[in-house]
């Protein structure tokens, strides 16, 4: 047993209102650079949709991912490592900047700068990357909003495999969620194992994945090994990028901006201990749908004291252990199996995991034919089918859909019978496998989610690995800026320096 | 004149050459990178790019092997100077069209596509162009070697390359009298040497061939002092 903390994120899709504060904070802070205009480390989808890039979950036609060969072998599913550097003067599995959106800018200027004209003056658009004028924008970061477009189009979403889909055109049987994505911080990243450079890796303490930038030599395996599309080659500095979790802020505590700026309050960041030496068998676990459990497995109780000494005897700080007993995480997905792994099947091990969301009964509006089991709604009647959610969260698994969906519901039956009719109702929790207590506490955490029920972050110790008074009059963050004052505007190799205005004399 | 630049230029072009991109890996380590630009247009790169790099891998350790190796190798082994010549056409005279063709492809890609263009600098844009600049000259001298098959004068080549290595002070004067075709092959390609530093090609530096010997596929750091391994 090697035990290493990971700090890990749970989505509770049925608090998700699509409002995109997460995608555009994240923008702000972490994309708003020339070269990633087009690249959302953070993005919110409408489901049922394609997506961003388009069609990224179809890994028959992206490869991304890893697969078991049929001798048993775990590997990249664009190839083994020899297959991986015979496609390094072309890659035939890597995206188009067309797959995610040809970014734009308008002509705002044009508007205060137009001379009198017959005609209104308006800001058209113009590609941010050749400058020149679009006539028409094809598609952008968030194409399908709310069901936008045919549902003939929409509906080559990857997660209709084996649903009767046609009957979900039909306005009556419309269904939608939203799926706000993020790099996943993988237990087994297939980013990092197809990067021939090296410069890819998971960080022990606390498992978040990051791009060495001046390691990146911008082979560009690394986007088309991840399945979920997170990772970005940023065109202008030829380096991949992708989601840090905002590293520096979780190394002091604090949540990620994604996390810390959702208005629905529908995400959750805490510690999950792991088992490292259990990662390569759960990732090459023959059945695809074993995946979900297999990941289960390779996480550690912290309440369990054969763990904690193991921790403590591979470096596991105190406060982390103690931040993985109290994390909602780990209560989430294993105490109360609500959360899930995001298309487990591609054999990453996902970090960052989703709660599915309840949804109106289908049949509402057929009084009385609503499907009852016992007392409670049978959730395989909700409007968003299950085996779609499973497709999404399972690998096409119904049964822990359903127990979620059922203890979801649960929990809203026993809070509804305890503050309405004042009734403490321990049927309704015993029915799906609860008690009375265990729903009030998914209450507190996942209904009211508090700020520190929510965020369950220990501080990084990084004074244990370093010496501060080397650090004094370091330069911070200078995006390969070195220690530049600026001075100089080009670089004779070809950097870029940022403009740093100095005083001059007068 | 003569001895300049190709006794003196040698050096100058390799020193640039080797403490450039020495400096520029130590100070400036991020701008080390490929930039590809297959995201931006995959149209033309593909069969562009893997014709040129073929080629161009090719040719250079063909020049390697043949330039470098000294000519006693070749004796003992019993290849005549006529057929190692023979080789070197036809090995070099196919990978040069390889390149020519995939390189020029990629010059039109470049030159004529809006988000390409826009996107690359002059560096990029003027060592390609010398680059197929360079593969032309390369491509021409085929066309004076096919006039003289003994091999003799590329055996002139060989103690020349030899004699730089080997701080041969009379290194330029095995080649005064070879055709124009060859002194502007043999001066570009230094001066691409010169250049290399300051462009894209520092790329072929990296190439990550340790990645088929990385233990494993994952790769994870510790800040720990004593890792928990």
């Amino acid at each position: 047993m090697k035990v290493r903390a990971q700090i890990g994120m749970v989505l509770n899709l049925d608090k998700c209102i699509g409002c995109h504060t997460c995608s555009v904070t994240c923008k702000n802070v972490w994309t708003s650079r020339d070269g990633v205009e087009y690249a959302w480390f953070n993005n919110v989808e409408t489901k049922p949709g394609v997506g961003y890039p388009k069609d990224w979950e179809n890994q028959k036609r992206w490869n991304g991912g890893w697969e078991r060969t049929r001798s048993g072998k775990l590997q990249p599913k664009q190839g083994a490592k020899w297959r991986i550097l015979a496609n390094i003067f072309g890659n035939p599995d890597l995206p188009e900047i067309d797959d995610y959106y040809e970014p734009f800018d308008f002509d705002y200027d044009h508007l205060k700068s137009a001379p009198e004209m017959e005609a209104f003056p308006t800001a058209r658009p113009r590609s941010k990357i050749s400058g020149e004028r679009m006539e028409k924008i094809e598609h952008g970061p968030n194409w399908e909003e709310i069901l936008g477009g045919e549902f003939s189009k929409r509906s080559k979403d990857y997660n209709f495999e084996g649903v009767q889909k046609d009957i979900y055109g039909e306005y009556e049987n419309t269904f939608m969620m939203y799926l706000p994505r993020l790099c996943e911080h993988c237990l087994n990243p297939a980013c990092a194992a197809s990067c021939p450079s090296g410069a890819i890796y998971k960080r022990e303490e606390d498992g978040i994945v990051l791009i060495d930038q001046e390691k990146c030599r911008g082979w560009r395996m690394c986007v088309s090994g991840c399945p979920y599309k997170k990772v970005y080659y940023n065109w202008e500095s030829g380096k991949s990028e992708k989601c840090t979790l905002c590293y520096p802020r979780i190394e002091s505590g604090n949540p990620t901006v994604c996390s810390e700026t959702c208005v629905g309050r529908i995400r959750y960041l805490g510690v999950i201990l792991y088992d490292a030496d259990k990662i390569d068998s759960a990732a090459n676990t023959p059945a695809d749908k074993d995946l979900y459990d297999a990941q289960l497995d390779v996480f550690l109780d912290p309440h369990d004291p054969a763990v904690i000494e193991a921790a403590r005897a591979d470096g596991v700080p105190e406060d982390w252990i103690k931040a993985a007993r109290q994390s909602p995480i780990w209560k989430m997905a294993m105490e109360w199996k609500l959360a899930f792994p995001l298309h487990p099947e591609y054999r990453t091990l996902p970090m960052v995991w989703y709660i599915p969301p309840l949804s109106p009964i289908q049949n509402a509006a057929e009084a009385g034919k609503i499907g009852h089991d016992g007392q409670m709604p049978d959730v395989r009647s909700l409007r968003i089918p299950v085996r779609y959610l499973a497709n999404m969260l399972t690998a096409g698994d119904e049964e822990p859909i359903v127990q979620a969906l059922e203890r979801m519901s649960a929990m809203r039956s026993y809070m509804r019978a305890k503050t309405v009719d004042g009734v403490i109702d321990e049927a309704i929790a015993e029915r799906v496998g609860l008690s009375g207590r265990v729903i009030e506490d998914m209450y507190k955490i996942m209904a009211l989610a508090d700020y520190e029920d929510r965020f369950v972050i220990p501080t990084t110790h990084r004074e244990q690995v370093e010496d501060a008074y080397d650090l004094r009059g370091g330069c911070g963050f200078t995006d390969g800026n070195a220690c530049s004052t600026g001075i100089s505007e080009g670089s004779l190799f070809g950097g870029k320096r940022k403009a740093l205005k100095m005083p001059e004399a007068m | 004149m003569h001895h300049f630049l190709f006794g003196i230029y040698p050096y100058i072009a390799l020193t640039v050459l080797i403490f450039g991109s020495i400096a520029r890996y130590e100070s400036e380590p991020f701008t080390w990178k490929s930039s590809s630009s297959q995201l931006l247009r995959r149209r033309q790169l593909i069969i562009g790019s893997v014709l040129f790099h073929v080629g161009v891998l090719v040719i250079f350790f063909g020049h390697l092997i043949g330039l470098l190796t000294p000519i006693w190798v070749f004796d003992a082994l019993g290849i005549s100077h006529g057929a190692k010549q023979l080789l070197a056409v036809i090995a070099g005279g196919v990978a040069g069209v390889m390149a020519l063709v995939g390189g020029g492809i990629l010059f039109h890609r470049r030159w004529t596509d809006p988000r390409i263009r826009r996107t690359s600098s002059f560096a990029d844009i003027g060592i390609l162009a010398l680059l197929l600049a360079q593969l032309v000259l390369g491509v021409g001298t085929i066309f004076v070697s096919l006039q003289h098959l003994d091999g003799h004068e590329m055996t002139r080549f060989m103690a020349w390359a030899q004699g730089i290595f080997t701080f041969d002070g009379q290194a330029a004067s095995y080649i005064e009298d070879v055709a124009l075709v060859f002194k502007l092959h043999l001066f570009l390609g230094l001066t691409i040497f010169l250049l290399f530093p300051f462009t894209r090609l520092v790329h072929m530096l990296s190439v990550p061939l340790r990645y088929l010997w990385r233990p494993g596929y994952q790769i994870v750091r510790s800040r720990r002092k004593t890792p928990a391994e």
